[in-house]
Order: structure tokens, then C-alpha cells, then sequence
């Protein structure tokens, strides 16, 4: 369980966040949804301690984060920021290696190994694991940047905007193995979504944020309504019955 | 796409048998290179005017001269090619290197401050000073980058370099009020020539850092990966950054005070391994190391023997050889985008 207790953030004069009471369950996919500026990006990065909060507190699994161990956290939750260029050049399995930096500072022991391989075979990279990766499209190196932190094994994994710059496919792609690490690794993704209806048809529970505020917080189908949508978004949205589950069409 | 998911999990127990593990550290080319390496610094000990089979004091010489200059070539090759390393990934940046981003100069002011204040102070003294100054001149640079953030990597190397011409031209000014032009040219053409017996022995303290950086490798590659992974992974980044810093500006602070610069080593070493081989840290320790005593080794036999029986110094060379392949990485860069 993930438990924010009046977070607060001031940003600059114009932008500051909360304060924020918020409750994240365990299990299943949450998505973090709103306009631009809103704050979800910082939620995000808060509570993965990337980020220093001015006011409040943030539990994860019953750790205060603010006054944890740094190592011992990187057990527990795991953070994957959107922008990730790197000069090192790696290959695929180098990089998912890292993720396994918190259990064995890097000598990687046998069972290590094992979880890297299942991580890059849980993304469907295998074929890929020996490629580096500056040579991959953008939406393989992204799976990788995921099986990076599915590799570290924590119960909370946290992505910041994972379907940035992927093409539809790879995008459905991408929401199918998170929705998979959910169900069978039982792991708790909390995600920052843009496209409203990935979170409606792909996400457990969504949490709407706006002006640095919760607004919403539910099951998709009670967020999935015309005037939550429209308040959130500031725009009419209409929610309409789609073939596989309720669609959001606001233009 | 599901199907094929399903596959996947299904197939895991038996792929997971064949899988060769990442990054190992002793293999066949490796030998090869140590052998070449050996090869070049035996081949260093008996290059020079002096005959040490003929003559009578033959033996002596040898070790007054060939041997301190021999293992002063591994020493600083392999220090300054690891400090490139080290520092190009804690800058994310593939073009710096202690003399691309004033260390050495630095370390040189630090060095001519000390022979002004203190002549007569012994090696020692003179190194720590070098050291000190050299820390805090890279920390300056860091804190720069880490305000500043800049577009191009190119940048980054330039900004270094400018930095440092205003240090050495501090230097410089400094040296003309006192009269120590002369002497400060000396001492920072690097150059292995006047490395003797009992003039030295402090470069065997740069060994203990070539150590340090091999047991610390996997931190620096994680620091190399930002601070928002490294935090990530539960690494302290600044504790990292302050270590790598300090470790870059020991050994640069030695080697710039007993064989002066060695200019571009750091930046075309770590930058041709990785070409080659990626860059897996740990497995790369080793080669850079070689690669490194092997440069400088070939460049100072080159200086030795190109206008026999005399001596042009090691830096000279390297600076035409390493600038060289510093263009031909510029350029590879722009057509990769």
C-alpha cells in the first residue's frame, strides 16, 4: 500500500502540489491521469523518493520513505522516469542487469541471472538481449528500460509516461505486459497515462489529478463518466460504450 | 502477440540453462593484449642511447633509468586512461577527460603555487598541493554541468578546455612575475626523460587507484547511468560523484608532478575500447588499462628514438596522435547523429 499523507510541493509561485492525502492499494494497475502541469509527473516522482516533498509524509509498504534507507527502498519500489538517454552503451541484458544492482551491487550471482532472463523474456526480448541499445527502435528500448525495473524484483513498480513517443501497437504492447506484471508477478504499477482510455480499458483503479489536487480517485468505471472526464480535463468529454469496454471521445 | 507471451513463459526454464552470463572478465584476446602489452613494455626497457650490455655500468643504468621510466610509463598509462574512463561516465560525456576539462591545469597552478610559497618543499608537499588544487578545480567543472545544462556533448569538452586556458594562462602570468617560466614549462611538458631512480616512487600511489576504480566499477557505470537510476538502484550518486572526483584528481595530481600532461590519453583509450566492445565496465577495466600503458609505451619509444640520440617528449606525440583520433571521434559521432 502506498499511503500519501498532505503531501505538499511548491514548484514555483504559479505550481505547487497539494496537499495531497492519497491511498494506492496493492495489487493491480493504477493510473495517474490529468492535463498537463497537473502534478502527476511529480506525484510520481515523490513517492520514488526522486524527489524531495516540502511538507507530509509517503509510506510505502509501511516505510516512511522520507526516512529510509535509500538501498533498502530500492528493494521495495522501483521508479522508470521518461526521459532516459545514456551515453554508456549497453546491451539489453546489461541494462536489465542493473536493475538487479539493490540485491547483489553488481556480481550478479546465479540467481540474479535467472530473474534478468525472466525479465527479458516476461518483455519479449529475448531475441534482443545481446543488441545494444542505441541499435533498437524506440519502443524496444523502452521494453527494456520495463524489464530494467521488473528486474529489481520490487512490489511497486512506478513509470512515468511508459507509452511516450510508442506507435499504437507498441503502445497496446507496452499496457498488456504492465496489466501481466500485475496479474502474474503481483506486482503494484502505478503509471502516468496520458491517453485517458489506455487507463480506462488497461488500468485497475485510476487517480485523477488536477492543479496539483486528487480530484478523483476509483475504479475505471467510476472515473469513465462524462462529467468526472469533462471536470478533470476542463473539455466535454463523452464516455460511449465501445466494443471492449467504455471509450472517452472528446473531439 | 498473446500467444506468443504465452510461449514465452513457457520457454523460460529451458533458455535460462544455455544463457552466458554478462561481462566476463579473463577470455583469450585478453591474454593476447596482456602478451602485446608485456611485449611493449619489455621492448621500452632496452630502447635508448645508452648501452646497457655493453658498457660497463651497464647494469646500474639500467636500473637509475630504464626500469623508474618503465613502470612510471604503466603507472601513469594506466592512471590516466581509467581516470578518463571514470570521468566520462560520471559526466555522461564522451569527449572529457582530465585535459579536457582543465584537471591538469589545476593541478599545475597547484604545483607552481607551492614552488613559489615553499621552493624547497619536498615531492610530497608538491603533490598534495597538485592534488587539492586539481580536486577543486574538477568540482568547479561538475558543479558547472550540473547548473548548466548543456545541448550539445561537444559543448561540454570546450567549456572544459576554455576553463582550463584560463587557469593555465593564470599560471602562466603567475610564472612570468616570478620568474618561473622556465622551470613551470618543464615540469608540465610531460615527459617521461627525467624520471629516475628516488624521484619516482610516488607514482606507485596512483597503482592503489587503478585498485580503488577496479573495485568500485560497477558504481561508476551506475552513476553513469544518471542520478535518477542511480537513485533508483539505491546508489548514493554524490557520494559516487565526490568519489570519483576525488580518486580523478589524486591520480591526475601525481602524474601531472612527477611526468607532467598527457594530453588526450583519457579521452581516446576508454573511447576505442568502447568502440569495440561496448561498455560493460568491469570487462572493460582491464583492456583500458592495457590499451593506455600501451600508447603511452609506444608513444615515448617513438619520442626516444624518432631524433636519437636525443629526445622529443611523450606529450608531443601523444598530442598528434590523440587529436587525431579525437577528430576522427568527432566525426564518427556527427554521422551517428
Amino acid at each position: 500500500m502506498i499511503t500519501l499523507s498532505a503531501v505538499t510541493k511548491n514548484y514555483s509561485s504559479e505550481v505547487a502540489i497539494g496537499p495531497v492525502d492519497l491511498t494506492i492499494p496493492n495489487g493491480g494497475v493504477t493510473a495517474l491521469v490529468g492535463p498537463n502541469g497537473a502534478g502527476k509527473s511529480t506525484l510520481l516522482t515523490m513517492i520514488g523518493r526522486l524527489m524531495g516533498m516540502d511538507e507530509g509524509t509517503i509510506e510505502i509498504a509501511g516505510y516512511d520513505i522520507a526516512k529510509t534507507n535509500s538501498k533498502d527502498l530500492a528493494k521495495i519500489v522501483s521508479i522508470l522516469r521518461q526521459e532516459n538517454h545514456f551515453v554508456t552503451r549497453l546491451t539489453v541484458r546489461q541494462l536489465v542487469g542493473f536493475g538487479r544492482f539493490p540485491h547483489s551491487k553488481g556480481r550478479l550471482t546465479r540467481v540474479d541471472e535467472d530473474m534478468i532472463s525472466q525479465s527479458i523474456d516476461f518483455l519479449g526480448l529475448t531475441d534482443l538481449e545481446g543488441r545494444y541499445l542505441d541499435e533498437l527502435s524506440g519502443g524496444q528500448r523502452q521494453r527494456a528500460y520495463v524489464a530494467m525495473v521488473l528486474a529489481q524484483d520490487t512490489d511497486y513498480v512506478l513509470l512515468d509516461e511508459p507509452l511516450n513517443n510508442l506507435d499504437m501497437r507498441h503502445s497496446v504492447q507496452m499496457m498488456q505486459h504492465l496489466h501481466r506484471a500485475a496479474r502474474e508477478l503481483g506486482r503494484t504499477v502505478v503509471i502516468v497515462l496520458h491517453d485517458i482510455n489506455f487507463a480506462g480499458h488497461y488500468a485497475d483503479r485510476i487517480c485523477a489529478v488536477k492543479d496539483g489536487q486528487v480530484v478523483q480517485h476509483g475504479t475505471s468505471d467510476e472515473i469513465m463518466r462524462d462529467e468526472v472526464l469533462s471536470h478533470v480535463f476542463d473539455t466535454p468529454v463523452k464516455v460511449i460504450a465501445g466494443p471492449h469496454g467504455p471509450l472517452a471521445v472528446y473531439y | 502477440m498473446l500467444d506468443s507471451h504465452t510461449s514465452d513463459t513457457r520457454t523460460v526454464g529451458r533458455r535460462l540453462e544455455g544463457r552466458r552470463p554478462t561481462g566476463r572478465l579473463f577470455t583469450w584476446p585478453l591474454l593476447l593484449g596482456l602478451i602485446g602489452t608485456v611485449g611493449l613494455v619489455v621492448l621500452s626497457l632496452f630502447v635508448g642511447v645508452y648501452d646497457i650490455f655493453g658498457a660497463e655500468d651497464g647494469g646500474e643504468m639500467f636500473a637509475i633509468t630504464r626500469i623508474p621510466r618503465t613502470v612510471a610509463l604503466v603507472l601513469a598509462g594506466a592512471a590516466m586512461a581509467m581516470c578518463g574512463l571514470v570521468m566520462q561516465l560520471l559526466t555522461q560525456n564522451r569527449f572529457v577527460e582530465p585535459t579536457t576539462t582543465g584537471t591538469t591545469e589545476w593541478a599545475g597552478l597547484g604545483l607552481l603555487l607551492v614552488m613559489i610559497v615553499w621552493p624547497d618543499s619536498s615531492l610530497l608537499v608538491k603533490m598534495t598541493f597538485a592534488v587539492l588544487t586539481a580536486f577543486l578545480g574538477t568540482m568547479i567543472f561538475f558543479a558547472f554541468l550540473r547548473r548548466v545544462t548543456l545541448r550539445s556533448s561537444v559543448i561540454v569538452p570546450i567549456v572544459g578546455m576554455m576553463l582550463g586556458a584560463v587557469v593555465g594562462a593564470v599560471s602562466t602570468f603567475i610564472a612570468l612575475q616570478t620568474d618561473m617560466l622556465q622551470s613551470m614549462g618543464i615540469w608540465f611538458a610531460g615527459s617521461f626523460t627525467s624520471v629516475l631512480r628516488g624521484q619516482y616512487e610516488p607514482l606507485w600511489a596512483v597503482a592503489v587507484i587503478v585498485i580503488v576504480i577496479f573495485i568500485a566499477a560497477d558504481r561508476f557505470t551506475v552513476a553513469g547511468l544518471g542520478e535518477e537510476i542511480a537513485t533508483n538502484v539505491g546508489l548514493n550518486y554524490n557520494q559516487v560523484l565526490l568519489l570519483g572526483t576525488g580518486l580523478i584528481a589524486i591520480a591526475t595530481g601525481i602524474v601531472t608532478v612527477v611526468v607532467g600532461n598527457l594530453p588526450f590519453l583519457g579521452l581516446i583509450v576508454p573511447n576505442i575500447v568502447s568502440m569495440f566492445r561496448g561498455d560493460d565496465l568491469r570487462s572493460n577495466l582491464p583492456w583500458v588499462c592495457l590499451l593506455g600503458i600501451s600508447i603511452v609505451t609506444v608513444c615515448d619509444i617513438i619520442g626516444r628514438t624518432i631524433i636519437m640520440p636525443f629526445e622529443v617528449p611523450v606529450s608531443l606525440i601523444l598530442a598528434i596522435i590523440g587529436a587525431a583520433v579525437f577528430i576522427a571521434l568527432l566525426l564518427r559521432q556527427r554521422r551517428r547523429g
